[in-house]
């Protein structure tokens, strides 16, 4: 197949970049393919940093062939190019050997990096940041590492679950599946089912619908929406992580002050509203009366005028739980 | 040719062009966006959120800064929205900048408090976080206060496009911080650049502004202030006074108002620093001495050579600078013509340079076992002292400047600006080298702002490679250009900061490429009017040669110095309270 059709073929699948971003993988590809370069990269994004969420590691456990087959497909469509696979830390120690084994096999430009930094280098132009040994600090987008991403080229960046699902693709083996992260349930673990299901039906379908008055945070264990038991007719989103929480049991500040303190830990410091922002929302909730007013307003600059997808994803489960479950205790 | 197009700015349609940040379409048609971080000099950091602006079809609100213009785009820049996280994020950044207004570097003029007074921001619900943090101090020359910071790292940036990287960012997220490096192998060079990219005033000259009645104070002395070249043409903006307007003759008035009695030119030192330096270019053009000969009236890029470049040392002219060189005069010749005692004269520079209050402490510039120079006050402090006296330049009549020494050529009024050094020497060497009058006077190439400016001229049976560069950074390229190909010039002028002394680190803030063209523009404006404008034809350089400077070793002890590898002197850390 040539490169054309290979892209044709992608975008077609309706595939969309699994890594949380929801950008269209063909139309990424399109754009590395286009860009006018002697040099260009490609960049599986393993760092998986997201808390709850462990369905790329569950990948490069089960499936190292295919997602190197996916890069494969990449190189060979992009051309001019080498691949890295960049991995958080412990997922280089635990698949490191297998993975360089089927690239030697295969004879494949691809290099194994090991994430230096945290959450943050999930974010594409930050992770690039590391490969090129620079400070862990997301970059001013334009350019998009499309147009210039790592030393200054042209560079597709993917996560380990789309590269996954680009081999299925072309192997004409793609069903419309996901990987789901199933947390705080009877059988929690990663499951591969349809991208429709909503998050009840992959509650159900996998057996684990709660006996007990429960919400489920959605979509990443960080930044991902509250809901509540009846509003589950939607699609889990992000990074395909639901979290099951009991109502009864589970107390809202302590939960807040958990993603607060990830928060904290993980921001760069780059901009004001994170930095300033999340230090502020962390002495707010160690009030013994939590000062509304400021709470929202810190949110409000959080998710209006973050640098970077991090800063803007801190507001959105405050919000969520604030409004629904904090108000129907 | 970029493409034109049109947008709409607050229901105004304007016209705007590819390439173009809504930041900059917005100014260009006078819709004013605050912005901190943001600095014409640098890259777009969008750090501080301030300048956000709605834009139709987006969600969350876009910092004008980073967003370039798009055909049809509809922005609006003063909404309640925009008002309400500006607002917000103006509070956060309050409560990590520990304010100091009456001792600050950006007085009227800081944006900061300008936002805060449009929104009406009174009380700050969060407690300073950064009240105890350190405040550093760099050799003799400048302050760090990082008690003020606001994290934008406009100075790291500034520090490392100057090819020092003295200042670096340190921790991350809220533990982040700017801190002088510990490294061995980076040592300030007081250029003062991180003081003029700074929007919060984290950084300043040393007492800046708490000594700067200190000089005028002394009993028993005679006080004597000498200003430089560039002064004339910046000091005017802390007066409402238009951009690049020469004010010699009120500045002397202002002076004088101080109570002090004799006024005398910087640019006058220049004038015996040019003919020395030409001497010198010639000498060494003929084999007696190495090339490229490299300027050194800027002692920023004196340390810089010194520390990270001490293999350049014999490249540097051993002739000192302007003020230095007044100043000897003034405690030697002019003294004894004035029958006082050389040690109970002061004698104040005013500057353009934090670099030149290390400059005075170099011990071997002493003559007779005293300084030449006692004290330096920035542009700024000058006018801060000025305005506490009351003393507005805008409204004071002009006073004529003292005799003898404030009478300069042409040539050393543009010592001011990038290229002067150079061109002003140039015009001296050609008549001495050629022995006949200069028709053309202009040396067109080496002027202008660009960073690195490279001409060849033909004098006699010499053909000259010459350099003029403004920022270490650049000079650094040349170095190591200088490394692989050690004649691949004759002479190279470097000045520490952009644009030159018009744009040093003592200079007014705010500051930008348009200023520092208008502030050198001015100066160039002076040289033209003057009916002198070569250094040698000045005839009080020419009487002071007869009458004083007529032996060599005078010569020498007055106009020359010399250089040597510096190790590093890194900082030390304030006690709370003492700066």
């Amino acid at each position: 197949m040539n490169p054309q059709n290979i892209i044709k073929k992608i975008k077609d699948s309706g595939l969309i970049g699994r890594g949380g971003g929801e950008f269209p993988t063909g139309v990424k590809w399109e754009m590395v393919k286009k860009a006018l370069a002697k040099k260009k990269y490609i960049i599986c994004n393993g760092s998986e940093g997201e808390p709850g969420t462990f369905k790329d590691g569950f990948i490069l456990h089960n499936y190292p062939e295919e997602l190197i087959k996916g890069i494969k497909i990449a190189l060979k469509t992009i051309g001019h190019g080498s691949a890295y696979i960049y991995l958080r830390k412990d997922y280089y120690q635990k698949f490191k050997e297998s993975l360089k084994k089927i690239i030697r096999v295969n004879n494949l430009p691809i290099k194994i990096f090991k994430k230096q930094g945290g959450y943050l280098c999930g974010e594409e132009t930050t992770l690039i940041q590391d490969i090129e040994g620079k400070n862990f600090i997301p970059q001013v987008r334009p350019p998009y590492p499309p147009e210039k991403g790592l030393w200054d080229c042209p560079t597709l960046v993917n996560n380990v679950e789309t590269f996954y699902y680009i081999a299925q693709i072309i192997q004409n083996k793609y069903k419309k599946t996901r990987f789901y992260s199933l947390n705080g349930v009877k059988n929690p673990g990663v499951y591969e089912l349809s991208e429709k299901l909503s998050i009840k039906q992959v509650l159900e379908k996998t057996n684990n619908w709660p006996n007990f008055n429960f919400f489920v945070q959605a979509g990443g264990g960080a930044s991902g929406r509250i809901l509540l038991s009846k509003e589950l007719n939607q699609k889990t989103g992000g990074v395909g992580t639901i979290i099951v929480y009991n109502l009864k049991k589970t107390n809202p500040t302590l939960l807040m002050k958990k993603w607060v303190d990830f928060f904290f830990k993980e921001n760069c410091g780059k901009c004001v509203p994170c930095r300033e922002g999340v230090y502020r929302l962390k002495q707010v909730l160690n009030q013994k009366r939590i000062n509304k007013k400021i709470l929202m307003d810190l949110l409000f600059v959080l998710d209006q005028t973050s640098f970077c997808p991090f800063g803007k994803s801190v507001a959105l489960p405050f919000l969520t739980l604030t409004k629904k479950v904090v108000q129907s205790k | 040719m970029k493409k034109k197009f049109q947008i709409i700015i607050n229901g105004k349609k304007i016209q705007a062009f590819e390439g173009q940040t809504v930041f900059q379409a917005a100014k260009k048609h006078g819709i004013e966006i605050p912005a901190f971080c943001y600095h014409s000099d640098l890259k777009i950091k969008a750090n501080c959120r301030i300048c956000v602006v709605e834009i139709k079809g987006i969600k969350d609100l876009q910092t004008s800064c980073s967003v370039e213009v798009k055909p049809g785009m509809e922005i609006m820049t003063d909404t309640p929205r925009i008002r309400k996280a500006r607002r917000i994020n103006l509070e956060l950044i309050f409560a990590q900048h520990f304010e100091e207004c009456n001792d600050c570097v950006w007085e009227s003029h800081c944006q900061l408090l300008k936002l805060a007074k449009k929104q009406r921001l009174k009380t700050n619900r969060f407690i300073d976080r950064k009240k105890d943090f350190p405040v550093y101090q760099f050799g003799d020359a400048l302050i760090f206060d990082s008690s003020k910071c606001i994290d934008c790292y406009n100075c790291v940036e500034m520090c490392e496009k100057q090819g020092v990287g003295f200042l670096k960012t340190k921790n991350r997220g809220v533990h982040l911080k700017i801190v002088p490096t510990k490294d061995k192998n980076k040592d300030c060079i007081y250029c003062g650049q991180c003081i003029v990219h700074c929007p919060a005033g984290a950084f300043e000259g040393v007492g800046e502004f708490e000594e700067i009645e200190k000089p005028f104070q002394q009993k028993g002395k005679l006080v004597v202030v000498q200003f430089a070249p560039s002064i004339r043409t910046s000091i005017g903006e802390e007066f409402n006074i238009p951009l690049g307007v020469p004010i010699t003759e009120k500045l002397v008035a202002g002076i004088k108002k101080l109570g002090v009695e004799k006024v005398f030119d910087v640019s006058v030192g220049a004038d015996f620093t040019t003919v020395e330096e030409s001497k010198e270019l010639i000498k060494r053009l003929e084999g007696k001495g190495k090339l490229p000969m490299f300027t050194s009236c800027c002692p920023a890029w004196v340390k810089f050579v010194e520390f990270y470049f001490p293999e350049f040392i014999t490249n540097l002219t051993s002739v000192r600078s302007p003020h230095i060189i007044l100043g000897g005069l003034i405690k030697t010749f002019w003294a004894k013509k004035q029958g006082i005692d050389p040690k109970k004269i002061i004698v104040v520079s005013i500057m353009p340079c934090v670099a030149k209050k290390h400059e005075i402490t170099r011990k071997e510039l002493k003559i007779n076992g005293l300084f030449p120079v006692d004290y330096v006050l920035t542009t700024r402090e000058l006018a801060a002292l000025l305005k506490k006296k009351k003393i507005d330049l805008k409204k004071i009549s002009p006073r004529k400047i003292d005799t003898p020494l404030g009478f300069p050529s042409g040539a050393g009024i543009i010592y001011g600006a990038t290229g002067g050094v150079m061109e002003s020497a140039l015009r001296t060497a050609s008549e001495e080298i050629t022995n006949k009058p200069l028709k053309k006077l202009e040396f067109k190439q080496v002027r202008g702002m660009d960073g690195v400016k490279k001409a060849k001229i033909k004098i006699k049976n010499h053909l000259l490679k010459l350099v003029v560069i403004n920022g270490t950074g650049q000079a650094k390229k040349i170095l190591k250009e200088l490394k692989i190909n050690p004649l691949a010039y004759d002479y190279i002028e470097v000045m520490a900061c952009p644009g030159g002394c018009v744009g040093g680190g003592g200079q007014p803030v705010p500051v930008n490429l348009e200023i520092r063209e208008k502030r050198a523009k001015g100066l160039y404006k002076v040289d033209r009017r003057k009916n002198i404008r070569l250094a040698h034809q000045n005839p009080i350089v020419q009487k002071i040669y007869k009458e004083f400077l007529n032996k060599e070793e005078k010569i020498h002890t007055v106009c020359h110095t010399k250089y040597s590898q510096k190790k590093k002197q890194g900082f030390k850390i304030l006690p709370p309270g003492q700066h």
